[in-house]
């Protein structure tokens, strides 16, 4: 109970004193996975759009495999991208093991499925509802999906925010394709980790508290952004 | 939704850039967690750097992570501690120039009532046959690191083997020391440490030093590099600036120097000599720094 | 004569489609000519909808013919018409950028496209709602934009399901008024409607759709003063069916 208090008093101190090594945690951290999440939205927003408007063979089964690869274990990726990455690996050469591209390549590939999902999910209710009135207007299936995408925009916006979600509270792929290098590629879960190993509860729950407060600021941010924009724009 | 990409470009512009790993001045040094979470690292590596220029990240894993990660040439040095395994490392021709650099000891902690009743023992396998004769908890690291193998190599000298017989009592974590340690804080059970790691610790709870002074619990420390005739993409000359400052008298001297709550946590002992290497060794450049 | 490169007349015969064993349109065969105002009536479920998706290719013909002018059907007819839904399915943007977005999607050049958007926006009364977003107007006036809309395509033949089921009465009004004046205009109408009251006001011509089949086509003064079908005189009189 005492850690908890501590935690609160810590985590306040943190933020007050802006201590530039958490500072440049933060950042990483925030660069690290906004870049993954921007990444996952160009790829996974026209992909998801593509499924829910495009009908070709096997589209049902690539839909079942684009869910589930929603549920894959950061571990599993930090593995892959470190078998891809290491010095041993295919891409060895471009010696990204253990930089900041290593990790956003590791985030980005388990956050891009959960934004295609997502996408495809919401565009396919919008599909339904648009679809004869765009062939009525002879837009077919194809030329369909920037339409598709720009009518869903807010509702786009909510699967970008959780996929930076998952992306920002990450620790197991950035643990092992980052290696939790001070000053390099520590970011805020791998220090929770971190301080968690050394027994530093309070400090570790402190971190967390931060990790928190930035998550709160970025989907308060995009929250207000959104409604905005909505407000200004068409909903 | 495009609009709002384009409007993240800047930022991801603006994102910090990644200077290659290995350029001339960074190294990336594979080591285990007890010398980064003891503090030692950031104790030593500021010195080197101030004299040599040369950046040394550091991967902090179990022993056995270490070795599996240099010997993909993920790395250009190792800072590690398990003897045996380095030599043999070695040996299979991945490593090159080890040497030993320091030692710590290891402990065996639990809970203060000690219901095994081994405080004070100074027989590290006879202390383990009672814990597991009372059959306490005892949390072991389970990861395959330095410490596991410590560990393991004293289960065999008390003639038990606790992981075969699926014993309720024995826990693997599968974790590193710090993680291990909070387990057996919060479990109120057993478990084998390095000295440092119990130190550094914050959460020590109900846990208290229960056995040392065993000689059997030394546990020795050593550096190799990354052998660039299989790897050439190492940077091999810093590693080697590194590794001979380490074994020189200038890091000799601040391994000593290090304390934590006015301890010494490890005890400086380079030998670069052909003990050091292991007696399997064949194609081993010319060492310098003995 | 119809002009070069016309959709019209439209003949279709012996047109069948079936979802399962239950056939929803039979052996359905009508001419339409190149003017005109020609409501399809009938009760819900006769197949008005289905058979003006298939006109539209919103929906594969099962079996029959379709010959448009002589020719059979395909994108380069479809293109030629305009298609406005019961409910107005309209762009989370504004009114004049919904229109410009189908006008754009036909590949009209800009000022052409410039010059079409003011007039439909003029012409249906939609000048003062143009920078409004369009899925917060009242469903009349959205219903006026989506027809603003097919408008703006200078379709030669439009087509109507049940536009104005689900408007009030001034609405409703707004609505037919418009498709009268396009009318004159030129443009061929087909409308769909189980409203007698409203194919009363608006047919020229009076197709009669029931359970699948087209019972009744003729002009609409002579099928509104004397029926031939008994299930035509009785959807007229309002009785409900036994």
């Amino acid at each position: 109970m005492e850690d908890l208090g501590a935690a609160f008093g810590l985590a306040l101190e943190l933020m007050a004193a802006g201590d530039p090594e958490l500072v440049g945690i933060v950042r990483l951290s925030l660069a690290v996975s906004l870049t993954a999440v921007a990444i996952a939205c160009l790829l996974g927003m026209p992909l998801g759009a593509l499924l829910a408007s495009v009908p070709f063979r096997g589209r049902g089964a690539a839909i079942v495999f684009l869910d589930a690869l929603m549920g894959l274990p950061p571990v599993v990726v930090g593995l892959f991208v470190y078998i891809l990455l290491s010095n041993a690996g295919p891409l060895g050469a471009l010696r990204l093991l253990y930089t900041p591209a290593a990790m956003i390549l590791a985030q980005t590939i388990l956050v891009t499925p959960i934004v295609a999902a997502l996408s495809r999910e919401l565009l396919a209710g919008l599909q339904e509802e648009y679809a004869d009135q765009l062939r009525s207007l002879g837009i077919g299936p194809w030329r369909a999906i920037p339409t598709l995408l720009w009518e869903g925009r807010f509702g786009l916006a909510t699967a970008a925010l959780a996929g930076f979600g998952r992306a920002i509270a990450e620790v197991g792929a950035v643990m092992i394709v980052g290696g939790n290098i001070k000053h390099a590629t520590r970011v805020m879960t791998t220090a929770i980790a971190l301080e968690t190993s050394k027994g530093e509860i309070a400090l570790a729950l402190a971190l967390g508290l931060v990790l928190l407060a930035l998550a709160l600021f970025v989907t308060g941010a995009a929250a207000l952004l959104r409604e905005t924009a909505a407000r200004l724009a068409h909903a | 939704m495009n609009r709002l990409l384009l409007a993240l470009l800047p930022l991801l512009l603006a994102m910090p850039a990644a200077p290659a790993r290995a350029g001339a001045d960074v190294i990336v040094l594979q080591s285990t967690t007890s010398t980064r979470n003891s503090g030692l690292l950031d104790h030593l590596l500021p010195k080197f750097t101030a004299r040599t220029g040369i950046e040394v990240r550091v991967v902090a894993v179990g022993t056995g992570q270490a070795l599996k990660n240099a010997r993909n040439g993920d790395g250009d040095a190792l800072l590690v501690h398990a003897r045996a395994r380095e030599l043999a490392f070695v040996a299979e021709g991945y490593g090159v120039l080890r040497c030993d650099v320091m030692y710590n000891d290891f402990v065996i902690v639990g809970p203060a009532d000690d219901p095994a009743g081994i405080a004070g023992m100074r027989d590290a396998p006879a202390a383990f046959a009672r814990i597991a004769a009372a059959g306490a908890i005892f949390v072991s690291r389970g990861d395959d690191s330095g410490t596991h193998v410590k560990e393991r190599s004293l289960w065999r000298l008390a003639g038990i083997d606790p992981a075969a017989g699926a014993a309720d009592w024995y826990r693997e974590a599968g974790a590193g020391m710090g993680a291990t340690l909070n387990i057996a804080a919060g479990m109120e059970g057993y478990t084998l440490t390095d000295r440092a790691s119990w130190i550094a610790f914050a959460n020590k709870r109900n846990l208290a030093l229960l056995v040392e002074g065993d000689p059997r619990l030394f546990n020795q420390y050593g550096v190799i590099l990354v052998n660039p005739a299989r790897h050439p993409a190492v940077n091999f000359a810093a590693a080697k600036a590194f590794r001979d400052w380490l074994v020189g008298p200038e890091g000799q001297a601040a391994i000593a120097a290090f304390r934590v709550k006015g301890q010494q946590l490890f005890f400086p002992n380079a030998d670069c000599g052909r003990a050091a290497q292991g007696p399997f060794q064949r194609t081993r450049p010319r060492p310098s720094g003995s | 004569m119809p002009e070069e490169g016309a959709i019209l007349p439209l003949e279709v015969r012996g047109l069948g489609l079936a979802f399962g064993p239950r056939p929803a349109l039979k052996e359905v065969t009508f001419a339409l000519g190149p003017r005109g105002l020609t409501v399809v009536l009938g009760a819900n479920g006769a197949g008005k909808s289905l058979l003006l998706r298939i006109l539209h290719g919103l929906l594969p013909p099962g079996r029959g013919e379709i010959r448009w002018n002589g020719r059979p059907p395909g994108p380069a007819v479809w293109r030629r018409q305009a298609m406005v839904f019961q409910s107005p399915v309209l762009l989370r943007r504004s009114v004049a950028a919904n229109i410009a977005f189908a006008l754009a999607a036909r590949g009209l050049p800009r000022a052409e496209r410039r010059r079409r958007l003011a007039a439909a926006l003029e012409g249906c009364g939609l000048d003062g709602l143009a920078r409004r977003p369009a899925r917060r107007l009242s469903g009349g006036e959205q219903q006026r934009v989506a027809l603003a809309r097919a408008l703006a395509l200078e379709p030669e033949l439009l087509l109507l399901d049940e536009p104005t089921a689900s408007l009030d009465p001034a609405a409703t009004r707004a609505i037919e008024s418009l498709l009268l004046r396009a009318r004159d205009a030129g443009t061929r109408i087909v409308l769909v409607t189980h409203d007698v009251a409203q194919a009363r006001r608006l047919a020229e011509e009076v197709i009669f759709l029931h359970a699948g089949r087209v019972i009744e086509q003729a002009p609409a003064a002579a099928f509104f003063a004397a029926p031939r079908s008994a299930a035509a005189r009785a959807y007229i009189e309002g009785r409900l069916p036994a």
